[in-house]
């Protein structure tokens, strides 16, 4: 596996760490090897300590020098620059010594942990310097990460240059917010059970909210993450890969092509608000304390301008065309410097249609719900109206809980050791295509359009649930967001 | 089983008590609401110990807010116990001091149970409209206790002025039993009431409730005469054809003394706070008739009381009648 941008923090604190994991649980091929690829000046020896240190401080299972000594065998570090031809050519040699020494029969992934207008030119230098060609019946894999472009016509490119040398089939798009553990949690929630598919529908429904909340800021990633906000950074693949998975129609299998037939079909029958000012709202933090700390705002962190336009902060009412779904809005909202670090997907049902109690009795009762708490805690909980203990007949919500820590022991393995994992066997069912990708940008083209005219986002005080615009718009319907 | 953590982060305690629990083996208990108390060192040990036996009838989070404002940096510390000896959920004691003294609502938001009511109680000084405390304001119930304060009687004036659906005092749960027995009293035939004297000492927030809510169901001129205590020590109803008087002088048994009647004893012990808790907990839709109560109180004994429910028994089993009889929804007047 040739890792470039292997420099960077991902990489150092997610991706090392998670091969490691990997080789300590047996699950890594003896002939693994990992080659990092960088402008910096090192040797093998100086890349090896730095993949040790990063191992030792942020992998999940325990250090074991046996372990390590064997993976390091087989790490290499190529130094040069994106438009090096020399380097490239050295790094195609490197690779096909590994193929010699360590008998990876010239199966080849790249990951591109790079932002992406390096994207091209490395791919060009793949092929031109023949390592994305391959003999016999080797693979050849690239993995990328979101942002998959920043407009449907980006993608399309991004696509088209990526396309040129890699097939579809070995494209591998990673959402790592989203780990393979929660999808297949949620598939196997929905699809193995029989007590929730008969009322997952717009007959009980009443809507659907999903969250991704983060307590921190931008942090150091201002260069990447100013122009491009909250909707593109979380919305247009993270919240809309659980809207589809939460509102597709069973697959006729979980093969790859089956489920990705089905959440496309559940994308594409997207309808947006016809007014948009009303039924979607964005917001940008403001200085405040958050969780007993005080903090700057978003116009004050580094690297920011302070006319700065991009929303850190973002909501949108979506519906969907389908008969399962008409009329039940689904509303998406994401956001940094919110009150806690939370995403979950909250189903909610309609009160029942009578009730034979006085309007006291059930004047605490909420609406049911089916919430999925994709982290932190994962797990599920079910809020439903129970009798309060006493003389009086008085009924009031309790949510009853499941989670999965409890009930596996085996803590779920970390979104990156499944992502290598499954670039390495080459079984790619539950990461993005490019047509999801695609349909992602048209659902929210309309929206960024619409946003980018209306100036300055409100702004919100850090540590809140979002700017008033936000209650506003889901009040507009009669409904209210959960604190979650 | 107690955890320390010193200059720490909400998120730091949150996944603590998550911790905790998994390490316990028990997955989260239904923890219906979150209460949460905001209090200074002095009152802070039995106020928990209160709300942690109150608890046990309202399974809940409780966190304990303990400002302590001073030259120093922010720093939060805190102390979390999860399922102690004496069953109790989840308890958090939170230390703010220096400047985060002032922005309690900023480590109690990310710490409150998701989706489930919340409930704040200030055991000894409130804010004077509790519904525009940054914490108060998270809350569907406010709970405040007047009887704690310097000058109870303004401080139940600034209530009802910055009243909100929601808010309640305990001066006001106190009396639940009075209101029962008063309402018991009247539910065998009576002749027509005059007025009625209230002793109790004069600044007894208690009393100045309990004749504001007898002004409202019967109508006639109720008075305060000062007495030592403690609490409440006697209601004397007059009629047209003599009295009925309620004494309770040792707050523990009341007397209950009227025409052509035996004289009658009942059980009326003055109230633990834990049962005044556990009894606010019950209900956390808004009390209506304390609001209404409180409105009565602040406009003064002249302004004409409103005239919505004429029967006193029936103002006393509508909503919060959790601690009455049910004999009392019979009412009969002569």
């Amino acid at each position: 596996m040739v890792i470039f941008g292997v420099t960077g923090d991902l990489a150092r604190k997610k991706l090392m760490p998670a091969v490691y994991d990997l080789a300590n649980r047996g699950l890594l091929p003896p002939a693994f090897a990992l080659v990092g690829f960088a402008r910096r000046d090192w040797a093998d020896q100086d890349f090896a300590q730095i993949v040790h240190d990063s191992v030792r401080e942020h992998a999940r299972t325990e250090f074991r020098e046996d372990v390590w000594n064997e993976l390091s065998k087989g790490i290499r570090f190529v130094m040069g620059d994106f438009s090096d031809n020399e380097a490239f050519d050295t790094l195609a040699r490197t690779v096909e010594d590994l193929d010699r020494v360590r008998g990876t029969r010239g199966n080849h992934a790249f990951y591109l942990s790079i932002p992406p207008k390096f994207f091209g030119p490395v791919v060009e230098q793949l092929e031109r310097s023949g390592l994305s060609a391959s003999q016999n019946d080797a693979w050849r894999r690239v993995v990328i990460e979101k942002p998959f472009g920043h407009d449907l016509e980006s993608a399309r490119e991004l696509n088209d240059t990526i396309g040129k040398v890699f097939s579809s089939g070995s494209v591998f798009r990673i959402d790592h917010y989203l780990g393979k553990e929660t999808v297949q949690n949620l598939l196997a929630l929905r699809f193995a059970n029989t007590m929730f598919e008969p009322i997952w529908n717009a007959n009980y429904v009443d809507h659907v909210q999903i969250t991704m909340a983060e307590d921190i800021g931008i942090g150091g990633r201002a260069g990447y993450y100013d122009g491009i906000g909250a909707a593109r950074d979380v919305i247009q693949n993270h919240l809309l890969q659980l809207l589809a998975l939460a509102a597709m129609e069973e697959p006729l299998s979980f093969d790859a092509r089956d489920v990705r037939i089905e959440k496309e079909k559940v994308l594409t029958a997207i309808k947006l608000p016809t007014d948009l000012a009303a039924h979607t709202s964005r917001g940008q933090y403001a200085a405040g304390w958050q969780g007993g700390v005080q903090v700057d705002g978003y116009l004050q962190e580094d690297g920011i301008s302070p006319t700065s336009q991009t929303e850190t902060f973002a909501a949108i009412k979506l519906e969907i065309d389908t008969r399962r779904w008409a009329g039940v809005p689904f509303y998406l909202r994401t956001g940094k410097r919110l009150g806690r670090r939370v995403t979950e997907l909250a189903v909610v049902f309609k009160r029942a249609p009578h009730l034979p109690f006085s309007e006291t009795d059930t004047e605490e009762l909420g609406q049911n719900a089916f919430v999925v708490r994709v982290q932190p805690d994962e797990g599920v909980t079910m809020r439903f109206g129970s009798k309060v203990p006493g003389t009086q007949m008085e009924v009031r919500d309790v949510n009853m809980d499941f989670a999965y820590g409890d009930s596996f022991t085996e803590s779920s393995p970390e979104a990156y050791e499944r992502l290598i994992l499954d670039v390495l066997l080459g079984d790619p069912p539950l990461f993005p295509r490019h047509e999801e990708v695609e349909l992602g940008w048209k659902v929210l083209d309309p929206i960024l359009d619409f946003w980018a005219e209306q100036g300055q986002p409100d702004q919100y005080q850090s540590g809140t649930w979002g700017p008033q615009s936000a209650y506003d718009m889901i009040a507009r319907d009669g409904r209210s967001w959960r604190r979650p | 089983m107690t955890v320390r953590l010193d200059g720490t982060t909400a998120a730091q305690v949150a996944s603590a008590i998550s911790e905790e629990r998994f390490r316990q083996g028990s997955s989260a208990v239904g923890r219906v609401l979150t209460l949460v108390i905001i209090a200074d060192e002095a009152t802070q040990a039995d106020a928990v110990h209160a709300a942690a036996r109150a608890a046990r009838e309202h399974p809940c989070r409780i966190l304990t807010a303990i400002p302590r404002p001073g030259h120093g940096p922010a720093q939060l510390d805190a102390e979390i116990t999860v399922g102690g000896s004496d069953g109790l959920g989840e308890l958090a004691v939170l230390r703010l001091r220096g400047p985060l003294a002032h922005h309690v609502e900023s480590v109690v938001l990310p710490l409150l149970v998701p989706d489930a009511p919340v409930v704040v109680w200030w055991p000894g000084t409130c804010p004077s409209t509790p519904a525009h405390d940054p914490v108060g304001a998270l809350a569907q119930r406010r709970i405040t206790d007047s009887a704690e304060n310097s000058r109870p009687l303004h401080l139940l004036q600034a209530l009802a002025d910055g009243y909100v659906n929601g808010d309640t005092d305990l001066a006001w749960t106190r009396i639940t039993p009075w209101r029962a027995l008063l309402a018991s009293a009247l539910d065998e035939p009576y002749d027509q009431i005059t007025s009625v004297v209230v002793h109790a000492p004069k600044t007894n927030p208690s009393a100045v409730l309990l004749v504001s809510w007898l002004e409202g169901c019967l109508k006639v001129p109720v008075t305060i005469k000062a007495s030592k205590g403690p609490g409440i020590t006697g209601v004397d109803i007059h009629t047209v054809r003599g009295d009925i008087i309620v004494s309770r002088p040792d707050g523990r048994i009341a007397a209950i003394a009227r025409p052509g009647m035996p004289d009658r004893e009942a059980a009326l012990p003055r109230r633990s706070i834990e049962s005044l808790i556990a009894e606010e907990l019950r209900r956390l839709d808004p009390d209506d008739i304390y609001g209404e109560v409180l409105e009565r109180f602040a406009a003064g004994a002249s302004s004409a009381p409103k005239a919505t429910e004429p029967a006193l028994a029936k103002k006393a089993t509508a909503k919060r009648s959790s601690a009455k009889p049910a004999a009392a929804s019979t009412p009969t007047k002569k």
